[in-house]
């Protein structure tokens, strides 16, 4: 299976990610060949094997509802590139 | 065509923030009002590495919720993640559930038009909040506050069953009212608490085939539902008149505009590249969840509605505003335990109580009047002790400052004379004083009946039993 040159430009903006014409290409190459990939599996017969979507499936594990300590404010934005006050500053959001 | 010739056809979207003490995947406070990102912390802030771990609780409001509406508590569902890019989406994703939800196929009772209505509900659904932005166009930035991010959500969703503004917007009220009952949320609608998306079509009556719909946002409060269904019904029946299509899309309410506006074009379409959560197995529930939740649900609005009905034999609209509230039903109840003439009483509730509810606005838990004291007052007006007018002054009191009834009548001295003998000396003295007056009236002129009465009421300060004072003067006076 290939993936048209529409179809990384579609995924690309759904992700934010602003392609050369370049790197369009080898993206549509590299996605391209994961795909085949998966493809090749399909060949195998797993009609008799359940399907698995996750791989750590031993019992299920709960909190009970109790609230606890958060991170320190000042933490909690120590990676933030710009603030005012305490809130996370990020460019105008357009709607 | 014209407008009459459609018919709308609607469905609602909730999302409801869920009463827990901490978040659905990390033990972050859900606190409302702290200062911006004080509850955060590495897994609700999407820091990489970290892992969620289910809040038991938000599962069995899930299930107590589900189980009010009817559905059919699904034993096992799945975790999914919603893939979008939003500054107050930290981790770049929403976990969420989306083909297999905990709660399918219920349905909630409105009143609708022509009687009682089953809404479908399609599902009710488990998922986490995102944080908040708040824009300010003038610098050009948005800021983001992460304390909501991770808050637990029930968004439940109807099926398209509803076929007007005003149904769309009593079914609101009667999920509201259910879900503060049940004390999975608040109920505060301004506050952003319980928030409402609403799925919107017209089609030609009599057709069967579903019109395109168009999703309505920012719907806080039942007048703006309403108001915004309206617009949207209006502006569709428009568009399909002047032989257009409705567009596939999400629309913006905007309150002071009067309109609904379209939020994202449709090159941008929802493509959110849904897939099954790694972080989190599946949910299986064991029985004894289930069943305790269903030990643990209470009677439900529309039974209690009924209950007051029967019970208390009152009218239909009475019962409801009683009822639409747990702990003024609850109150109402304590009252009556001690005071036999239910409508009496319950007309007391809808006028005085909620009057001075409303101009001082009161949680009922934290009523200053003991039940005791309310019936107490009641038996007094009833047992001619007091007028009615003073009962509403004492009730007022009692309200302010919680003190028993028989306290109050004595300190403001409101006690009613019904004493035959002192109010018949007065009766007398004011007959004696006007003897012209009397005169008229016994030649026929019955107006001035009142003027008598008047005069003794005067007399005695507004304290004489009205019906005693009546009963006299009509002896005395004769015919």
């Amino acid at each position: 299976m290939r993936l048209t040159l529409e179809q990384v430009r579609h995924v690309a903006g759904l992700a934010r990610l602003k392609l050369g014409p370049e790197e369009e290409q080898r993206y549509q190459q590299q996605l391209s060949a994961i795909l085949e990939a998966m493809e090749k599996l399909r060949e195998l017969d797993t009609e008799s094997v359940e399907p698995t979507s996750h791989s750590t499936l031993s019992g299920f594990l709960w909190r009970e509802d109790l609230s606890r300590q958060s991170l320190e404010v000042e933490k909690a934005l120590a990676n933030a590139p710009e603030k005012v006050g305490t809130a996370f500053s990020v460019p105008k959001i357009i709607e | 065509m014209s407008a009459s010739d459609f018919q709308p056809v609607i469905g609602l979207e909730v999302h409801a923030q869920l009463l827990t003490r901490s978040k659905i995947f990390c033990s972050c406070s859900t606190e409302f009002g702290a200062p911006p990102n004080h509850h955060t912390c590495p897994v609700c802030l999407g820091l990489p590495g970290v892992l969620p771990v289910l809040n038991r609780r938000v599962v069995e409001m899930a299930v107590l919720t589900g189980l009010a509406l009817g559905c059919e508590i699904q034993r096992r569902s799945v975790w999914s993640r919603k893939n979008y890019f939003y500054p107050d989406l930290p981790k770049g994703y929403q976990i969420t559930q989306y083909d297999q939800p905990i709660c399918e196929q219920g349905r909630l009772l409105i009143d609708g038009e022509g009687g009682e209505r089953a809404i479908r509900i399609r599902r009710v659904h488990m998922e986490e909040d995102a944080g908040k932005s708040v824009h300010d166009p003038v610098r050009g930035i948005s800021l983001v506050d992460l304390n909501r991010a991770g808050v637990p959500l029930l968004e439940i969703v109807s099926e398209p069953d509803l076929r007007s503004p005003e149904e769309a917007a009593e079914y609101m009220r009667s999920l509201r009212d259910l879900l503060v009952y049940l004390g999975v949320n608040d109920g505060n609608l301004e506050e952003g608490s319980l928030r409402c998306d609403a799925n919107v079509s017209v089609m030609p009556k009599g057709s069967a085939q579903l019109g395109t719909r168009t999703e309505l946002k920012n719907l806080n409060s039942y007048r703006f539902l309403q108001k915004a269904i309206e617009l949207e019904i209006a502006r569709q029946v428009l568009v399909l008149e002047s032989g257009g299509k409705v567009e596939q899309e999400t629309r913006l309410f905007d309150a002071e505009r009067g309109e609904t506006r379209s939020m994202r074009s449709k090159e941008e379409a929802h493509d959110y590249r849904y897939f099954p959560e790694p972080d989190l197995p599946p949910l299986v529930l064991d029985e004894g969840l289930v069943e305790a939740q269903a030990k643990a649900l209470p009677e439900l609005p529309r039974a209690k509605l009924e209950r007051f009905r029967t019970q208390y034999g009152l009218p239909a609209y009475d019962a409801k505003l009683l009822t639409s509230e747990r702990p003024l039903a609850d109150y109402f109840e304590a009252v009556a335990a001690g005071y036999r003439d239910y409508k009496k009483l319950s007309n007391w509730f809808l006028g005085e109580l909620l009057r001075l509810l409303k101009e001082q606005p009161t949680p009922i838990a934290a009523l200053k009047i003991g039940p005791g004291h309310f019936a107490a007052l009641l038996s007094s007006v009833d047992r001619g002790e007091i007028s009615a007018g003073a009962g509403k002054e004492v009730l007022a009191e009692m309200f302010r400052t919680g003190a028993a009834p028989q306290t109050v009548i004595a300190e403001r001295g409101l006690a009613q004379v019904s004493d035959q003998s002192a109010i018949e000396a007065l009766v007398d003295e004011v007959l004696a004083k006007n003897p012209s007056e009397a005169e008229k009236y016994r030649a026929g002129k019955r107006q001035v009946f009142g003027f008598f009465v008047g005069q003794v009421m005067k007399a005695m300060k507004g304290k004489a039993n009205p019906q005693v004072v009546n009963e006299l003067l009509r002896k005395k006076l004769g015919g």
